[in-house]
C-alpha cells in the first residue's frame, strides 16, 4: 500500500477509463456509418423519417412508435423549445418594466423575459437531444436489421414478440426507464442547470420575473478565489473548518463510539440488549427534535446555564454557542452525542467477530486493555471498514442537520460574507440559497464541494478496489 | 488468587456499571427534558428555573382541538401518506435498480454506475430551485404528490446497498430458473426477491422514515401551502422567533407525537437497520 506505487496507476486507471469513454463514441459513429452503407433505400430513408424501413417492410406498430416519437420530438422542439433557446445566449433582453397607457391614463405592467426559465427550459429542452439520439440509433438498427433478415428470407419479429423481450432478454430497459427518468428530470437537469447558474450573475439584485441576469463567465470561481477579499477569506475560512469539522466529528466519533461498543461487550456486562437500547433511543428520535431542544438547552437562558448557575458554578452564563471557540467545541461535543450512539450500533457486530486468541495472545504479552486497543482492535477495525469510515467523512463535510440545526453557523462575523465562524460550506451554501438569493456564488460553492468530494472518494475507490470485486461472490 | 481476580474484576464491572449509567443519564437528558417541557403548565421557551411550576396534558390536547393556526393532525396525516407512498415507491425503484446493475448485463452498464456514483456527491439543496420550478412547469408545485416525487425521484442512486445485497445472493439460483424457462422478469419476483427480506425492509424502512424527517426540501417545495405540510415543516414554523413563546411547550408535545412512531420503529427494525448500512460500507 505504498501511496508512491499508488499512485500513477489511479492516474492510469483514469486515464483508461477516459480513454474507453471516448472509444465507445467513436464505435457508435463506426456502426452507424455502417449501418449507411449496408442499407438499401429504405433503410436510408429511416436516417430522415425514422420508422420508415420498418413500415416498409410491414412491421407497423415498431415503425409507428419510432414515426410518432419523431414527430412529437421535432413538435417539442418548434413549439416549446425554440421559444426559450432563441434567448439561450442573452438570458432575456426585456426587461419587465412599466408602460403608460394613454387611453387608460395608467402605467400597465409589461412581462418581460424571465432569464431563470430561460436557462432551466433550454436545458430541458437540449437535454432531450440524448434520448432523441438514442432512439434514433435504434430505430437505424432496427431498419438493418429488418433488411437483412428480409434478405435472408427470416419471418421478422412481431410487434408482441418484441415487447415480450422486453422481459427477458431487455429487461434492462424496462427497470431502468422509469429510475432514469426521474433521476433525469429531478437530479441531473437541475444539477446541469445549477452547474450553468455558477457562470450567471444570478443573484439578490438579479432577480426575475422582475430582472434579467446573463452570462458572466468565470467571474463567480475567480471572486471566491482571488477577486474579492471578503469571499476568499470567507471561502477559505469555512473550508479550513469544514475539514478540521470533518476529520474531528468522524473519528471522535468512530473511536468513542467503538469503546463504548466495546465496553458493553465486555464478558460479565449484564442488560447487553438494554444498554444498547438506551443509547440508540437517540438515534432514533428525529433530529430536527432532538438537536433544536439541545440548542435551545444551551442558549444563555437555557437550561444549561440555568442549572450551572443556579448550583453556583459560574455567575454569568457561558456563551456556548456565541463565542466562537466554544460554539465550535460546543458543535463537535454535541455531534458525539448524536454519533456515538450510531458507530455503537455498526460496529458492535463487526467487533464481537475479531477473533478472542488475537486478544489472549495479547494479554499473555502483558498488554493492557489500552494496549490491545490500539494494537487490535482498532487496527483491524480500520482496515474492515474503511468504506464506512469514508462514507461517514464524507456526509460529515456535508452534515447540514447538526451544524444547522445546533449552531446555524453561528456566531455571524464581520469578516465573513453571509457566514458565520461554524457554518461548514453545506450551511453556507444553503444560507446563501434561501436568505439571501444569491444562486449564482451559492452554485460556484456546490461545484466546489462537489470536487472535494468527488475526489476523496475517486481516490479512495481506487485504492480499496471495493468497486472491481463485485463478482466475486457470484 | 483466583478470588482475588475475581474480586478485581467485580470491582471493575461495578465501576463499569457507574459509567454506562452516567452516560445514559446523560443521552437521555435531552429527552427527558423534551417530557418535562411538553407538560409544562406555563408558556415560553425557557424558563429561570429547572422543573415546572406546574403540569397539563393540555399541550397536547390543544393540538388536536386548537387547529386553525398548526394544523398538526392535517399534517400528521399528509406525513403519513408521503411517507407511505414515497416509501413503496422508492422501495420499488431502488430494488428494480439494483437487480439490473447486479444481474442484467448489458452495454451501458458501468456507464450508469459511474454516473450515478458522480450525480450522489453534487450536495442535494443546490439544485431545490431547478427542482421546484420543473415540478411547477409540469402543474405539480405545493402538492403532496410533488413531495412523493422529489423523495423517490433519486432512487436511482441509492442501489448501492440493495445492489451488494443482491450481489451475494448465488447466480447458480436463477441460472437453475432460466434452464427450466423463466424469463429474467420471473427470476425478479419469484427468486430475488424472496430471498432479501433485509433489504427490502431496510429500503421502505428508511423511505419511510425521511419524509419525517426533512424540512428543507418540504419547505421549499410547499412554501406557503399550509394545508399541504408535512409534519416537519410544521414543527419547524412552531418555533419561529414569532412563535416560539406561545407554542413552544405545544412544539415539545408535538413532537414527541412524532418521535414515538419513528423510534418504535427504529428499535424494533434495528437489525436490519445495521445489516443494510453495515453492508453496503464495510467490506468483510
Amino acid at each position: 500500500m505504498e501511496p508512491a506505487l499508488q499512485a500513477p496507476s489511479v492516474s492510469k486507471r483514469l486515464l483508461r477509463r477516459i480513454r474507453s469513454f471516448w472509444g465507445h463514441f467513436s464505435a457508435q459513429g463506426k456502426e452507424i456509418w455502417t449501418a449507411y452503407k449496408e442499407g438499401d433505400a429504405k433503410t436510408r430513408a429511416s436516417f430522415v423519417v425514422m420508422g420508415f424501413g420498418n413500415l416498409a417492410r410491414g412491421q407497423l406498430l415498431k415503425g409507428l412508435f419510432y414515426l410518432v416519437f419523431e414527430i412529437g420530438f421535432f413538435l417539442f422542439q418548434i413549439l416549446f423549445g425554440a421559444r426559450y433557446l432563441k434567448d439561450l445566449a442573452t438570458l432575456g433582453t426585456n426587461q419587465q418594466g412599466r408602460v403608460w397607457d394613454e387611453a387608460a391614463q395608467i402605467y400597465r405592467r409589461v412581462l418581460g423575459d424571465n432569464s431563470m426559465l430561460i436557462l432551466l427550459f433550454s436545458v430541458v429542452t437540449l437535454a432531450t437531444i440524448v434520448p432523441f439520439v438514442v432512439i434514433w440509433r435504434a430505430n437505424i438498427k432496427s431498419a438493418l436489421l429488418a433488411q437483412k433478415q428480409v434478405e435472408k428470407g427470416v419471418k421478422l419479429n412481431t410487434f408482441w414478440q418484441d415487447c415480450k423481450t422486453l422481459l427477458d432478454g431487455r429487461f434492462h430497459i424496462t427497470l431502468l426507464s422509469l429510475p432514469m427518468l426521474t433521476l433525469t428530470l429531478f437530479t441531473v437537469l437541475p444539477i446541469i442547470f445549477m452547474v450553468l447558474i455558477a457562470f450567471t450573475n444570478f443573484d439578490k439584485t438579479h432577480q426575475p420575473p422582475g430582472n434579467l441576469f446573463t452570462w458572466v463567465g468565470v467571474h463567480n470561481i475567480a471572486d471566491v478565489f482571488w477577486g474579492s477579499a471578503v469571499k476568499s477569506r470567507t471561502f477559505f475560512g469555512i473550508f479550513g473548518w469544514t475539514m478540521v469539522w470533518a476529520v474531528l466529528a468522524t473519528f471522535s466519533n468512530y473511536i468513542l463510539g467503538m469503546i463504548l461498543a466495546l465496553i458493553i461487550n465486555k464478558k460479565g456486562i449484564r442488560l447487553k440488549k438494554m444498554w444498547r437500547t438506551l443509547f440508540v433511543v437517540t438515534i432514533a428520535i428525529p433530529q430536527f427534535v432532538s438537536l433544536m431542544l439541545v440548542s435551545r438547552m444551551l442558549t444563555d437562558t437555557g437550561i444549561v446555564n440555568v442549572i450551572l448557575q443556579k448550583i453556583g458554578l459560574i455567575s454569568s452564563p457561558i456563551p456556548f454557542l456565541t463565542e466562537t471557540g466554544l460554539a465550535r467545541a460546543s458543535v463537535v461535543i454535541v455531534n458525539l452525542w448524536v454519533g456515538i450512539p450510531f458507530t455503537m450500533l455498526m460496529t458492535t457486530g463487526i467487533l464481537m467477530n475479531i477473533p478472542a486468541d488475537l486478544y489472549e495472545s495479547a494479554s499473555i504479552d502483558g498488554a493492557g486493555p489500552v494496549r490491545s486497543f490500539f494494537s487490535i482492535t482498532l487496527p483491524y477495525m480500520l482496515f474492515i471498514t474503511t468504506p464506512y469510515l469514508i462514507t461517514t467523512f464524507v456526509g460529515n463535510i456535508n452534515n447540514f442537520n447538526v451544524i444547522y440545526l445546533i449552531s446555524a453557523g453561528n456566531p455571524l462575523s464581520l469578516d465573513y460574507f453571509q457566514g458565520g465562524k461554524t457554518d461548514l460550506l453545506v450551511t453556507w451554501l444553503y444560507k446563501l440559497t434561501v436568505n439571501e438569493q444569491n444562486y449564482s456564488l451559492a452554485s460556484t460553492i456546490g461545484i466546489f464541494i462537489f470536487l472535494i468530494v468527488a475526489s476523496i472518494s475517486l481516490v479512495v475507490y481506487n485504492l480499496t478496489g471495493s468497486t472491481r470485486k463485485e463478482d466475486q461472490f457470484q | 488468587m483466583k478470588m482475588g481476580m475475581k474480586a478485581r474484576g467485580r470491582t471493575a464491572n461495578t465501576a463499569i456499571y457507574i459509567f454506562l449509567t452516567l452516560l445514559a443519564v446523560i443521552w437521555l437528558l435531552p429527552i427527558a427534558w423534551l417530557v418535562i417541557s411538553s407538560l409544562r403548565l406555563e408558556k415560553g421557551a425557557y424558563t429561570p428555573y429547572v422543573l415546572p411550576k406546574g403540569y397539563t396534558l393540555s399541550n397536547f390536547t390543544r393540538l388536536f382541538t386548537e387547529r386553525d393556526l398548526f394544523d398538526i393532525p392535517r399534517w400528521y396525516v399528509n406525513t403519513l401518506i408521503v411517507a407511505l407512498a414515497s416509501g413503496t415507491i422508492t422501495t420499488l425503484l431502488v430494488l428494480m435498480v439494483a437487480y439490473t446493475y447486479s444481474r442484467l448485463r448489458f452495454k451501458s452498464r458501468k456507464a450508469l454506475m459511474n454516473l450515478s456514483l458522480v450525480l450522489g456527491m453534487f450536495p442535494g439543496f443546490m439544485s431545490m430551485i431547478a427542482i421546484y420550478h420543473i415540478l411547477k412547469a409540469m402543474g405539480f408545485d405545493k402538492s403532496l404528490a410533488s413531495l412523493i416525487i422529489v423523495y423517490s425521484g433519486g432512487a436511482a442512486l441509492v442501489y448501492y446497498v440493495a445492489k451488494g445485497f443482491f450481489d451475494t445472493i448465488p447466480k447458480s439460483l436463477d441460472e437453475a430458473a432460466m434452464i427450466d424457462g423463466a424469463t429474467r422478469n420471473l427470476v425478479f419476483w419469484k427468486i430475488i426477491l424472496p430471498s432479501s427480506r433485509p433489504i427490502v425492509v431496510y429500503t421502505a424502512m428508511t423511505s419511510f422514515i425521511a419524509p419525517w424527517l426533512d424540512f428543507i426540501f418540504a419547505s421549499v417545495i410547499l412554501k406557503d401551502n399550509y394545508q399541504n405540510y408535512t409534519i416537519a415543516v410544521g414543527l419547524f414554523r412552531m418555533i419561529e422567533r414569532e412563535n416560539i413563546y406561545n407554542y413552544y411547550t405545544r412544539f415539545c408535545a408535538a413532537a414527541i407525537l412524532v418521535a414515538v412512531p419513528i423510534m418504535l420503529l427504529f428499535i424494533k427494525m434495528q437489525k436490519y437497520y445495521v445489516s443494510g448500512v453495515t453492508g453496503g460500507a464495510v467490506k468483510g
